[in-house]
């Protein structure tokens, strides 16, 4: 269990860059698939040529973050609908990290990596290292806030919001759109660079279907917390990171049929996009918020709860 | 309000069915109450994908031990079906739960993130085409580490001699592989290597989809085909094979089933037979050899599969010598 709340947390970090692009940008971005791979091969190509792992994974943030400038740019200047450009990316980073990995697998057993302090200590599989990703998680959390405060990051959530509104202010909504990109693939790049180095290996087929993990990640958490604020929203991903891999481990430690695995994935992902439409986690949801009322919510929030509460009452 | 009872009641009913299904597969007993050594045995099986020379692995594996004398081993089963972060989940889990004897990782990336994960407890792997190349052992002669276990090498040589056998006259050999699989680059480099031995020469295709094969069989000019165990090309072989008939030329699949499915012959390897090696392998550690010391052995017998009606579509009349040693002969194509 305490293997898969480790992976849970490494997948956060992906989850937060689709968090980024599907609920900030309001951008379903497919690269996801291919960046993933990126990051994870060009991490382990350099650190097999002796690079420092801390350095190689930085690096790979860089590859992502290309490959979501890419998709910006398809979609922006080239006027190319959002799924198919982020769809033709993730098609031509196949070849792509083919070339950067120079073959499918990179096996990066016995070499010095970002986690080796943590694997030669014994510390893996600890609360330790559950300890220390979770820090990296908050930190990354705590980056997205301060980015999403940020002149640029307001421009950026205006951008998701309405288009329109902030185009008139004179922002250039495809600039923001291909920045938020380029951060939310350089993300999900970071991610897979430290999957490899956790697994001991890149893989060319790592990143498929990945961006179902992490759109079930953004969902499964946000199903559970509230989406008022960006902090808690953003930690909510993370939760919802681990929450899916504690399932599915779960699912597996139960004895479950192997072949059922696929089946149990969909059904989580129906799970978590249904359960947030039932009354019970709707007022969980208004309940969290009037806890924290104190904290000073506007008006507005007062009275779509008065009328949401009205509304269950009739 | 009745929309949200539909779903609550769907929600329920999905959950219910989950709930069930983990209780009917724990029924498996739990109990193994004492191998050959008079001891509970627990070994850990992680199966990258659920696939028909793999599950023979698995299932020679156990009947391996079991004509060993182990009758009661408590087998934990698992199985990724190619996810790579499950796969990783469940090496970790088998490192959490700390009492394993022995863990058995069929195919590369289960055997990489089994020797990844566990450090204590002896990995055997199965079905890896090359376990140098895939980091798992320092050398195929001594491991060195916690590692060992068996290779699904093919007979490269022997295979490719089959295309002289049939094809005297043939000098250029074809090859479709993917792009995307290790072992399928490591097989063309094999058979290159043997090509030049026999006076051969190999003309490859790289593709990246199943559904490029046809058209990369296609494009090559060549006297025979040499199919790799390559997911992808096997997978749309029959692509290929319809190339292979217009061209008239002869087909050479490395694995036996390809030759059910309409290839012409093989030295293929018995993948049951090779999980019994690998039981073999399992008892010795159990019985305390370590495994650092013991050599990645390959299966040391290959058996002939033979399909007359693809031969007889080339105009070709098999050798009565092949007959006779052939383990199967296939009369007609399968479909």
């Amino acid at each position: 269990m305490i293997t898969a709340v480790e992976l849970g947390l490494i997948y956060a970090i992906m989850a937060l860059g689709v968090y980024l692009t599907f609920r900030i940008l309001d951008f379903p971005d497919l690269t996801v698939d291919g960046s993933f791979t990126t990051g994870a091969g060009t991490a382990a190509i350099l650190i097999v040529n002796g690079t420092n792992p801390v350095l190689a994974t930085i690096c790979a943030f860089f590859a992502g973050a290309a490959a979501g400038v890419i998709t910006g740019l398809l979609h922006t200047k080239g006027n190319i609908d959002g799924l198919l450009a982020g769809i033709l990316t993730m098609i031509g980073l196949y070849s792509i990290n083919l070339r950067i990995m120079g073959k499918a697998n990179v096996p990066l057993l016995g070499e010095d990596t970002v986690l080796s302090p943590l694997r030669d200590n014994g510390l893996l599989g600890s609360w330790v290292s559950i300890g220390v990703l979770f820090v990296g998680c908050l930190v990354a959390v705590a980056f997205i806030v301060w980015f999403l405060h940020t002149d640029v990051g307001m421009a950026m959530r205006a951008t998701g919001d309405n288009p329109e509104m902030i185009r008139s202010f004179g922002v250039s909504t495809d600039n923001q759109k291909i920045l938020g990109l380029a951060l939310s693939n350089g993300l999900v790049a970071l991610s897979g660079a430290v999957i490899a180095q956790f697994q001991g290996y890149a893989d060319i087929g790592m990143g498929i279907g990945l961006i179902l993990i992490g759109l079930a990640s953004v969902i499964v958490g946000q199903a559970i917390f509230s989406q008022r604020w960006i902090w808690l929203a953003a930690l909510a991903v993370v939760f919802g990171a681990v929450i899916y891999r504690v399932v599915i481990q779960f699912a597996l430690g139960a004895g479950l049929e192997v072949n059922d695995m696929k089946l149990i994935s969909a059904v989580l992902v129906v799970l978590a996009l249904i359960l947030p439409q039932l009354k019970f986690f709707k007022k969980l949801g208004s309940r969290i918020q009037i806890t924290s009322r104190f904290g000073g919510s506007s008006a507005i929030d007062e009275t779509s709860e008065s009328q949401q509460e009205a509304k269950q009452n009739a | 309000m009745k929309l949200a009872k539909a779903f609550q009641l769907t929600a329920g009913l999905a959950a219910s069915a989950l709930v069930l299904s983990a209780c009917g597969g724990s029924e498996e007993p739990a109990d193994g109450s004492g191998g050959a050594a008079g001891e509970e045995i627990k070994i850990g099986i992680n199966q990258f994908v659920t696939h028909p020379s793999l599950d023979a692995v698995a299932e020679g594996f156990k009947a391996g031990m079991e004509a060993a004398g182990y009758e009661d081993v408590e087998y934990d089963e698992q199985n990724p079906q190619a996810d790579q972060a499950t796969n990783t989940a469940i090496a970790g889990q088998f490192a959490a739960d700390g009492d394993l004897d022995l863990a058995l990782a069929i195919a590369t990336p289960s055997a990489q993130a089994s020797a990844q994960a566990l450090s204590d407890v002896p990995v055997l792997f199965s079905a890896v085409t090359d376990p140098v190349e895939a980091k798992l052992v320092d050398s195929l002669e001594a491991p060195g580490a916690n590692v060992t276990g068996t290779s699904d090498k093919n007979p490269v040589m022997e295979q490719l001699e089959l295309i002289q056998q049939f094809a005297p006259d043939a000098e250029s050999v074809g090859i479709v592989y993917s792009s995307g699989e290790v072992n399928s680059e490591v097989q063309v480099k094999w058979a290159k290597e043997a090509a030049e031995e026999l006076g051969l020469t190999i003309e490859e295709t790289a593709i990246s989809a199943a559904s490029e094969v046809q058209q990369a069989a296609a494009s090559l000019d060549v006297d025979a085909f040499y199919v790799p165990t390559d997911n992808q090309v096997v997978s749309a072989l029959e692509g290929l094979l319809q190339v292979a008939g217009d061209k008239e030329v002869p087909v050479i699949s490395a694995d036996g089933e390809s030759v059910k499915r309409g290839a012409l012959a093989t030295y293929g390897i018995n993948y049951e037979k090779l999980g019994e090696q690998t039981a073999q392998m399992a008892v010795r550690i159990l019985e305390g050899e370590d495994p650092a010391t013991m050599p990645v052995e390959e299966l040391s017998e290959v058996e002939l599969y033979v399909n007359t009606a693809a031969a007889e579509n080339l105009g070709l009349e098999v050798p009565q010598e092949l007959l006779d040693e052939a383990a199967e002969v296939y009369e007609a194509t399968e479909e």
